[in-house]
């Protein structure tokens, strides 16, 4: 019995924490609409600048919660910084843009701790005072537990006074539900978003700081935190803050006595449980659905328009030219070529069920991986040749994509994203966590083509061969009834109801396809490599599909090839330096700020119409 | 049988009963106008003709065929076309591609993943522009339009799958008075010629008196009148529920005159 409390009372410790960082990303969303991934950041910031100040203050108590103190507040400052020089600018941005800066925030945030705390673990020290353990039933627990546990409540009465009995709290509730009507009151709005980013950041570094008598500062500690935060703030609902609270009760204790019951797959429950509550309640647990917003799109997009007869003869152009470069080009840089090549047919594929498709997906690494290991495990345990592993691979995938699909195409917007990602996480933990049969971290090795395909030549015109016609099949397909159904549905879902056709189906067909598509770029690549890791499968993978996506320009057909060939060789000419991260995370602010229709949609600006088709017929807005 | 026999149609909102008992039928070929004040209840009564809302209780029957129940688009593949309050088309495609879209709805080709889009039923496309007269901006893109032939536009959308019953949520909603009597006339041309069924609510007198065949006067969720243009204008009960007097009556014939 004192057991299964003690393990209770550790869920409800886990729980506060969770929570402090969950109601903070949950305030921001409700205010800005931003899906803020450098909320981890925060996080991550607070524990470090909290490890600063314990030792720079005097030690004892007033020191040690006088740093814990500095450090939130400090973190908050930082949050406004952001907040004016950057996310001031995104707000209109389509959110697709909004997250990737976000994500451009988090690798600069990473290579400045690194270089300012070192790449060591940093441990804290103990809260003096609260050093020791309480019995409870012969139980042995931590009085910091203690702590924690009537800290959470007490931030949640504490936001919640602050939300419903100020008038800033009041102010913040109405921009939640209509911020243009509340600007048009006469409220400075960007005042009022600065603050929201200020107590949400100072929530976040709180978090982080209260960790570190828990658990030492370390780099990775950001995108820890962010992905249970995600499903923290998506099963609460997002914007509310008691939804928070319930949300991070629920899934600390989960991980409290998941691991008893299910030790193999705590890494999934969280995930599978956010998926049950998507599908049951689409708002989650105390959500509701979304509030309005008007003017956020940009322009609408441009009709499709085929090829000019300028543009068929650089494709062929540009194919006589890859056939050709085996000729001139040594073994390294054929490989760099096959990579680019995969990575083009995945962020083509990405751009498939984004552009056209209209449903931003947070987690297509999981078509990619399923492909990967698709393959590989066919290889590892039914002995199969290359040309059935590649056929394998977006069946693999396909059937994925089929199961996902199936629950995402219910939900739409910001919780559609969140339940790919989860899709993409579930894979993740599956290939990370089932050691017997997918190797876990170890990952599975000696996947090599067939003979006639071993040579680096030989295997760049087979993968040259594969990826152009999935490209040319992509696009025949977005040119088809089909894509032409989907853009429909993306423009007027009302209108394509009342032209009888079904969107939820035609949205699960564009799943499995774009899966099928990724999965081939999978199989691909787990050749090419020879190996397979769970890392293939994380967050960072899905959203580097997003970064090329954007990179390029998600309206136009060109823009993932551009993005995916400039992504790849920007990151082949910058992970070999020590601080790649700053430049990347740099470059992709960059592009957020300065070109936000991406690199193929700033051409179409500047390139003459015999290219791009286009009519000077502006849209004024 | 009537072309669509409405009865008992029942809808409560928490406890505001947003349609009451509604009963009416329509002819085919006729123009059926539904008015009333803000509020009584026209678009509720339409939402659940199309679809969209779940009735209570009661009975639509199309050709003897129940709708209540149905979903938009299976109440679509019965020969049923609409247009909305505010208009929604695609802004991403050409003004014939939209039609286009139909279309390819139409004859159930919204899963063929290779022949070119542009090049499906581009005849038939081109003829309903010439319809509803937007054949010179069939290649514009749709989100450059101005309201007016977006209306137009989504018109021609509607009359893609050769419907029986065109169902009109405010169709000329947003528009300047001139186009609203263009538009009305259109649809009324369009509703002769291929003898299709229209129902329609609208608020401009004007353009209700001139083209339907029968009204129909809705208030607090329930029919206080059914009538044509004359019977309508001289209803002593419907005089009193718009603001007493029929001034919006009175209005309208004076604009008229001094026009």
């Amino acid at each position: 019995m004192g057991f299964y409390l003690a393990q209770f009372l550790t869920g409800l410790a886990s729980a506060s924490s969770l929570f402090l960082v969950a109601s903070g990303l949950s305030i921001i969303f409700g205010v800005t609409r931003i899906v803020n991934f450098a909320h981890g950041s925060f996080f991550m910031l607070g524990a470090y600048l909290a490890y600063t100040f314990v030792n720079i203050l005097p030690h004892g108590v007033l020191g040690f919660w006088g740093a814990i103190i500095v450090a939130s507040l400090l973190v908050g400052v930082i949050g406004v910084f952001l907040e004016i020089t950057l996310f001031r600018r995104i707000y209109k941005a389509p959110e697709l843009f909004q997250l990737v800066a976000t994500f451009g925030v988090v690798l600069v945030i990473q290579d400045l701790a690194l270089w300012i705390w070192g790449a060591e673990d940093l441990f804290g020290p103990r809260a003096p005072g609260l050093g020791g353990a309480v019995r409870i039933l012969g139980e042995p627990i931590p009085q910091y537990d203690l702590l924690l546990i009537v800290l959470g409540p007490a931030v949640l009465l504490a936001v919640w006074l602050l939300f419903n009995k100020t008038r800033w709290g009041t102010l913040v509730r109405a921009a939640t539900q209509d911020r243009e009507m509340v600007s048009a009151l006469g409220v400075n709005q960007s005042w009022l978003f600065t603050s929201v980013f200020f107590v949400g950041s100072t929530l976040a570094g709180l978090g982080g700081a209260i960790q570190l008598p828990r658990e030492a500062a370390n780099l990775l500690m950001d995108l820890n935190v962010i992905g249970e935060a995600f499903v923290v703030v998506v099963i609460g609902g997002m914007g509310s803050v008691p939804g928070a609270f319930l949300a991070s009760v629920l899934i600390g204790e989960l991980n409290a006595f998941g691991i008893l019951i299910f030790p193999e797959i705590t890494l999934v429950l969280a995930f599978l449980v956010m998926a049950v509550v998507l599908v049951v309640r689409p708002w989650g647990l105390l959500g509701k659905p979304d509030a309005v917003l008007r003017g956020a799109d940009g322009p609408p997009e441009q009709p499709l328009k085929p090829f000019t007869a300028t543009s068929k003869y650089l494709v062929w152009a540009l194919a006589a030219a890859l056939l050709a470069t085996p000729a001139i080009a040594d073994e390294f840089v054929l490989v760099l070529l096959s990579d680019i090549l995969i990575f083009t047919l995945f962020a083509v594929s990405l751009h498939f069920i984004m552009g056209p498709g209209g449903l931003v997906s947070f987690g297509h690494a999981a078509y990619f991986g399923l492909g990967a290991y698709g393959a590989a495990l066919a290889v590892k345990y039914l002995g199969v040749d290359m040309i059935s592993g590649l056929v394998v691979a977006p069946i693999a995938a396909g059937l994925g994509a089929l199961v996902f699909g199936w629950f995402c195409v219910r939900l739409s917007g910001v919780y559609l994203a969140m339940l790919t990602l989860a899709a993409a996480q579930i894979t993740w933990s599956v290939a990370f966590q089932w050691q017997d049969v997918t190797g876990g971290d170890d990952g599975i090795l000696g996947i090599w083509p067939a003979e006639w395909a071993s040579e680096k030549m030989a295997y760049y015109y087979l993968t040259l061969a594969l990826v152009g016609a999935s490209v040319y099949v992509i696009r025949r397909i977005v040119y088809a009834p089909f894509g032409y159904a989907l853009r429909a549905g993306r423009d007027s879902q009302l209108r394509v109801e009342a032209i009888g056709i079904n969107l939820k189906s035609q949205q699960w067909m564009a799943f499995v396809i774009t899966g099928i598509f990724a999965g081939i770029a999978g199989g691909l690549y787990v050749y090419s490599k020879g190996s397979i890791f769970p890392d293939e499968l994380h967050i960072a993978r899905s959203v580097d599909g997003l970064i090329m996506v954007l990179l390029g320009g998600i309206q136009s057909l060109i823009g993932p090839i551009v993005g995916a060939v400039s992504f790849t060789m920007l990151e082949d000419l910058v992970t070999r330096l020590d601080y790649w991260r700053i430049i990347f995370g740099g470059v992709i602010l960059f592009i957020v700020v300065i070109a936000p229709e991406g690199l193929a949609g700033f051409a179409r600006k500047i390139l003459p119409e015999s290219l791009t088709g286009k009519k000077n017929e502006g849209v004024q807005i | 049988m009537s072309l669509l026999d409405v009865t008992n149609l029942c809808k409560s909102f928490g406890g505001v009963r947003a349609v009451n008992d509604v009963n009416f039928s329509l002819e085919k070929g006729e123009m059926l106008a539904l008015i009333g004040p803000n509020g009584a209840g026209k678009t509720t009564c339409f939402n659940m003709l199309n679809g969209q809302l779940k009735a209570d209780r009661g009975s639509v029957s199309f050709q003897g065929q129940e709708l209540l129940g149905m979903n938009p688009r299976d109440i679509w593949r019965l020969g049923i076309g609409r247009t909305f309050q505010i208009t929604a088309t695609f802004a991403s495609m050409t003004v014939r591609e939209n039609v286009q879209m139909a279309l390819i709805s139409h004859h159930r080709k919204v899963f063929s993943l290779w022949n070119r889009a542009t090049n499906s039923y581009a005849q038939e496309a081109n003829s309903l522009l010439q319809q509803v007269g937007m054949e010179h901006q069939a290649d514009r893109a749709c989100g450059v339009l101005a309201y007016g032939d977006l209306k137009r536009l989504e018109l021609a959308i509607a009359l893609a799958h050769g419907p029986q019953l065109l169902l009109m949520d405010e169709p000329t909603a947003g528009m300047a008075p001139q186009e609203r009597i263009t538009l009305m006339e259109l649809v009324a041309s369009i509703a002769k010629s291929s003898n299709v069924s229209v129902l329609f609510t609208e608020h401009d007198m004007d353009v209700v008196f001139a083209h339907s065949d029968r009204l129909m006067v809705l208030n607090r969720g329930e029919i206080i009148a059914t009538g044509t243009a004359d019977e309508i204008r001289s209803n002593e009960v419907v005089k009193e529920v718009y603001l007493g007097g029929g001034s919006t009556f009175d209005t309208g014939e004076k604009e008229k005159t001094s026009a």
